[in-house]
């Protein structure tokens, strides 16, 4: 897909441990904030995109918010691995004509509500199309949470490239330093030492601890797409440079537990070389990068992928600073989802924007390029 | 004190052979008839020649650990924590996820030999294994 295709607005709810409203009402309310950065109406929008698992219908969605008309709608599979994808799905039609203008938004209740860290023993014979298909594999044997089913690619990780827990607590360190200084952040004001990443209890030994694990957020995001030439009207445009999502035979989400070599996500590189190729950049050429951190370890094995450094050196890269506000690679610098909140993957884009934009709470020196990689999908934002 | 007991599989059109021959004590896993691809988990179609003719067949309950977890927390009562969670590697190709019983976790590794054994549910066994002493 060519880069024709820009965000023009950006909005977001609170992020809390306890919205105490609907989920409709939280992307509603993102929506319209959404729509009032970008200095458009309700009017304006015919198109939407969310995620399969987002539990907002759109027909009540469109009664809240009075759109006229929508004229395209999707949804994007793969949980938060697919949120980049949204973006794809929105280019397509904006750049197709079916629309012109999407808005694309994920709203959660992950803590209040049903909570994505639970110990869930009741396995589902389908899975909303999260691409976690495997669960009626794992209930019987006690793995039960997202944490748990992702151990077993951190595990063999480690052993393979002899990567300790305090390499990923290096990584989580300054995670949490970029999420002290984020008022929006759920560890806002709580930065953290290594010991105290190290003293944080097991979750799944010897790969997660507690403080390498997400937030569970209740919030909501939300960002309006629209084409270039519409988009030179809106007061802050960033250009989709590219978007790419890459689902590989037997690459499950979460549930990874059947490719030949659990170590290496060859679909997060597949989604790199689509980006970077589309893009026409070169990996240097990312100023700031947002790579899901669901947990550490997944970070890791992004960054090897995306070709940011080699198979097991992602330790290296991290011990070295380069993820730091100075580094070759300012990672994630609105804390990630570890340190500011966890709206499956979309407040990454949103600090993304922000970046570029010059918006964000730890604004770096003038960057062009960002790169959002949710895993199995991503984006290149360009201004 | 007793063992807490596990929670059922679920049993699907795809998946019923497998939970089955578990139930009667046989580790059996889906291969297809047409081209002999041994596949995990079962599925539809083999998606190597999309033959529909597919069968459980017995394996023979060996293989080693490709990797491995302790899981400690959140905890639930059908469990005993840490819970020593393996992906097995059978030594007909197919990789499963199970359990490993009666070892201490500080002995778990990588490449550890295992061989099947059973453990109950409340609707039938389900396949986990033991570490496995070589000769
Ligand atoms: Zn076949």
């Amino acid at each position: 897909m060519n880069g024709s295709a820009s965000i023009v607005g950006v909005g977001a709810t609170e992020f809390s441990k306890d919205a105490g409203r609907s989920e409709t009402r939280l992307a509603a309310e993102a929506i319209v904030a959404a729509l009032a950065d970008a200095g458009l109406t309700t009017d304006d929008v015919d198109g939407l995109v969310s995620f399969t698992v987002d539990p907002v219908e759109e027909t009540e969605l469109v009664r809240s918010l009075g759109i006229p008309a929508v004229r395209w709608s999707s949804r994007i599979p793969y949980g938060g691995g697919g949120s980049q994808g949204m973006f794809q799905h929105a280019a397509a039609a904006v750049l197709s004509g079916a629309a012109e203008t999407v808005v694309v938004y994920r709203a959660c209740r992950s803590r209040s509500g049903k909570r994505f860290g639970r110990a869930r023993v009741a396995p589902e014979p389908v899975s909303g199309h999260s691409g976690t298909t495997a669960m009626q594999w794992a209930t019987p044997f006690g793995v039960l949470t997202p944490a748990s089913w992702m151990s077993f690619e951190s595990t063999r990780y480690m052993h393979e490239t002899g990567t300790t827990s305090a390499d990923f607590g290096r990584a989580v360190v300054q995670f949490r330093a970029y999420a002290a200084t984020n008022p929006a952040a759920y560890f806002a004001e709580r930065p953290i030492t290594l010991d105290d990443h190290q003293n944080s209890r097991w979750i799944a030994e010897p790969a997660i601890r507690l403080f390498d694990c997400c937030q569970e957020t209740d919030g909501a995001v939300a960002m309006v797409v629209t084409t270039a030439d519409r988009a030179a009207d809106t007061p802050a445009p960033v250009e989709i440079a590219a978007a790419a999502s890459v689902a590989l035979f037997e690459e499950e989400v979460a549930s990874n537990h059947y490719r030949p070599d659990l170590t290496r996500f060859d679909g997060a590189a597949a989604v790199g070389e689509s980006l970077f190729r589309t893009a026409g950049i070169e990996r240097s050429d990312v100023d700031v990068a947002m790579i899901y951190d669901a947990f550490t370890p997944m970070f890791f094995l992004q960054l090897e992928a995306l070709g940011f450094c080699g198979h097991g050196e992602a330790k290296d890269f991290v011990a070295d600073g380069h993820l730091g506000p100075t580094g070759d690679l300012p990672c994630n610098t609105n804390g990630g989802l570890i340190g500011e909140a966890y709206i499956h993957g979309m407040n990454l884009t949103l600090e993304a924007v922000r970046q570029l934009r010059g918006q964000s709470p730890n604004q770096l020196a003038d960057p062009h390029v960002a790169l959002v990689s949710a895993g199995r999908t991503g984006v290149v934002l360009r201004r | 004190m007793t063992e807490p007991l596990r929670p059922a599989p679920l049993r699907t059109e795809e998946n019923d052979g497998f939970w089955s021959a578990a139930a009667e004590g046989r580790l059996a896993v889906q291969r297809c008839d047409a081209c002999g691809r041994w596949q995990h988990p079962p599925r539809a179609m083999c998606p190597a020649c999309h033959a529909t003719a597919l069968s459980f067949v017995d394996v023979a309950g060996t293989g080693e650990v490709y990797s491995w977890s302790l899981l400690h927390h959140p905890q639930h009562p059908s469990f005993s924590y840490p819970v020593v969670a393996v992906l097995v590697t059978l030594d007909e190709g197919p990789r499963i996820l199970s359990n490993l019983v009666g070892v201490e976790p500080a002995e778990v590794r990588v490449g550890l030999p295992v061989q099947v054994t059973f453990a109950p549910t409340a609707e039938g066994d389900v396949p986990v294994f033991a570490v496995r002493e070589l000769s």
